[in-house]
């Protein structure tokens, strides 16, 4: 029992305990909640029913796998597309822009303090028919390029634009992890360009292109706003079936059931991965 | 800092590859403000003529000013509570040696890697069920479930080149806890609280799928553009657009003009991106 009381008054307990507590109630309970919901029967809005697994049963043999397979697919095309397009920009930012790199953080971080709404309809009026695109196409060449709002490779654009980002920061603090004698102490022992990438540079800077690409696939799995104000209905991501289910049908615990599917799946993923990162040696590099 | 075995040609491709990504970054906002601009109801380009009138009609509209109040009051007090709660829940995640602390640091870190929607969904849920009414009071509460996590992350950043000898210093000169907290801690910590409060309100200000969810019949910024983009546009949508992105834009120049003026005596606190360990 003193060794409880001993923990308790460690000042490090003392300062997580408000913000511990404050997550406990207002992000573990809901969830729990939401698990709880997920086994209740269709359309109850309590949760004083006896536990059934009808909803997991329907949820399979409804065609919810075609949202969960795009949300998936999209995330995957995303984190794909984001690599070869932040790995340039991270190198440089992490070895080359010297007193540069501040100023091209900045660039890149303030459009994530823009709501992403408002940047998303940019990307309408560029695509828009009549738009800034289609407009320009018109004026110039006289060729119309109008289909090209709600459409898949609209989605995509979207993900890609918003999440760059997420993508692009923990791979700058994976590649500064690299030590540059060591890639210099491979080209002097003959290694290619190629090679040095492959066997220094990757995974020496892995860590921090894992967190990256983690935090990417799970925000795009459950984006909303993406596939409906550039997708129209061209796409259902699985975000959006959980929406109407718990709006539209008024069905809690069919939503609920989505939900716990999709966060299984996303928190598979990062706990599997997050176990090899020290978090240390990230955040606290010196 | 010039790095060895990166020839002229990739450095240059590096340089070039940056600037257009970050071009491409600013592109939709561009077309935001070049529509705000629009005389025609709906949007065509090439634009006939230009016109400031919406700007006008939206500056004089009583509902736009609901909106503005209610995400300003919204933002404000997320700011205020996250960064408290973020300045003791920072020190636990960095400054601290406790038994726990690899697992809290995962945990804390855990609702920033949440898809928003659900997580707005859920608390929706929580809500009814705890018999509470959603308000915006109640989407400052789902707003800080996303931003808290944030703002430790940004603190701890701060906190981790935090010394704990000048802590011990002031205690062994007789200081109170509550005195070191004051005089040693807060000022060391203080830029890390200061780049945590802005991000807290931008990204409160900014945020649509906990709004969504979280605040009932009142309405913020992100929800009514959202609302008009789907169904009933109007010029007022670019408009208000812009609007809000040139506020975030002056206050961070504010904040910017700010630091430059005190940042001589910072800057050994400051922990370059670049730099090489």
């Amino acid at each position: 029992m003193s060794k409880l009381a001993d923990w308790l008054k460690n000042p490090g307990v003392l300062a997580a305990a408000p913000a511990s507590i404050f997550l406990l109630v207002g992000f573990a309970g809901p969830l729990l909640m939401v698990l709880g919901y997920s086994f209740m029967p269709s359309k109850t809005f309590a949760l004083n029913s006896v536990p059934t697994l009808e909803n997991y049963l329907s949820v399979v043999s409804d065609s919810y796998h075609i949202s969960f397979f795009w949300s998936l697919f999209l995330a995957a095309l995303t984190v794909i597309l984001l690599f070869p397009i932040c790995y340039p920009i991270a190198y440089g930012m992490a070895k080359l822009f010297g007193k540069w790199a501040n100023l091209v953080t900045a660039f890149i971080a303030i459009p994530l303090l823009i709501s992403e709404n408002i940047r998303l309809f940019g990307w309408v009026l560029v695509f828009l028919k009549n738009g800034i695109l289609d407009g320009t196409l018109q004026a110039l060449l006289g060729v119309s390029a109008s289909g090209l709002l709600y459409t898949v490779p609209a989605i995509v654009l979207g993900l890609v634009y918003v999440y760059l980002p997420f993508m692009l920061f923990p791979m700058v603090i994976g590649i500064s992890m690299i030590p540059d004698p060591l890639k210099e102490a491979a080209f002097d022992l003959g290694a290619s360009r190629w090679q040095v990438f492959r066997e220094v540079e990757l995974p020496l800077a892995m860590p921090g292109i894992l967190i990256g690409a983690i935090l990417t696939f799970i925000l795009a799995m459950g984006s909303l706003a993406e596939s409906k104000i550039l997708g129209g209905q061209a796409v259902v991501m699985i975000a959006d079936d959980i929406e109407s289910a718990f709006t539209f049908a008024q069905n809690w615990p069919k939503g609920s059931v989505l939900s716990v599917m999709l966060i299984a799946l996303s928190g598979l993923i990062v706990f599997v991965l997050f176990r090899r990162i020290d978090l240390d040696q990230i955040i606290g590099r010196r | 800092m010039e790095s060895t075995g990166t020839s002229r040609i990739t450095r240059k491709f590096i340089w070039i590859w940056t600037s257009a990504v970050i071009l491409f970054l600013y592109i939709p906002m561009f077309a935001v403000i070049l529509a705000s601009f629009s005389t025609q109801r709906y949007f065509r380009f090439p634009i006939q003529s230009f016109t400031t009138k919406w700007y006008t009609k939206t500056l004089e509209s009583l509902s736009v000013r609901d909106l503005l109040w209610t995400s300003i009051s919204v933002a404000a007090l997320v700011t205020v509570f996250s960064v408290l709660l973020a300045f003791f829940g920072a020190l636990a995640f960095a400054r601290y040696d406790w038994k726990g602390r690899k697992l809290y640091q995962r945990l804390v870190l855990l609702p920033i890697f949440f898809p928003q929607a659900v997580l707005g969904l859920a608390l929706l849920l929580w809500f009814s069920a705890l018999g509470i009414t959603t308000s915006w009071q109640t989407a400052v509460f789902a707003h800080m479930i996303w931003i808290v996590p944030i703002v430790i992350l940004i603190m701890s950043i701060q906190a981790y080149s935090f010394d704990p000898a000048l802590e011990e210093a002031a205690f062994d000169l007789g200081a109170t806890r509550w005195q070191v907290l004051r005089e040693v801690t807060l000022p060391i910590l203080a830029p890390g609280v200061v780049s945590g409060s802005i991000f807290a309100f931008l990204l409160s200000w900014g945020n649509f799928p906990l709004s969504l969810f979280s605040t009932g019949a009142d309405q913020t910024v992100p929800e009514w553009l959202y609302a008009k983009m789907v169904s009933g546009y109007t010029p007022m949508v670019p408009t208000l657009g812009s609007l809000t992105m040139s506020s975030a834009a002056l206050m961070l120049l504010l904040v910017y003009l700010f630091w430059l003026a005190t940042s001589g005596r910072r800057r050994k606190a400051q922990i370059s991106t670049s730099s090489d360990d």
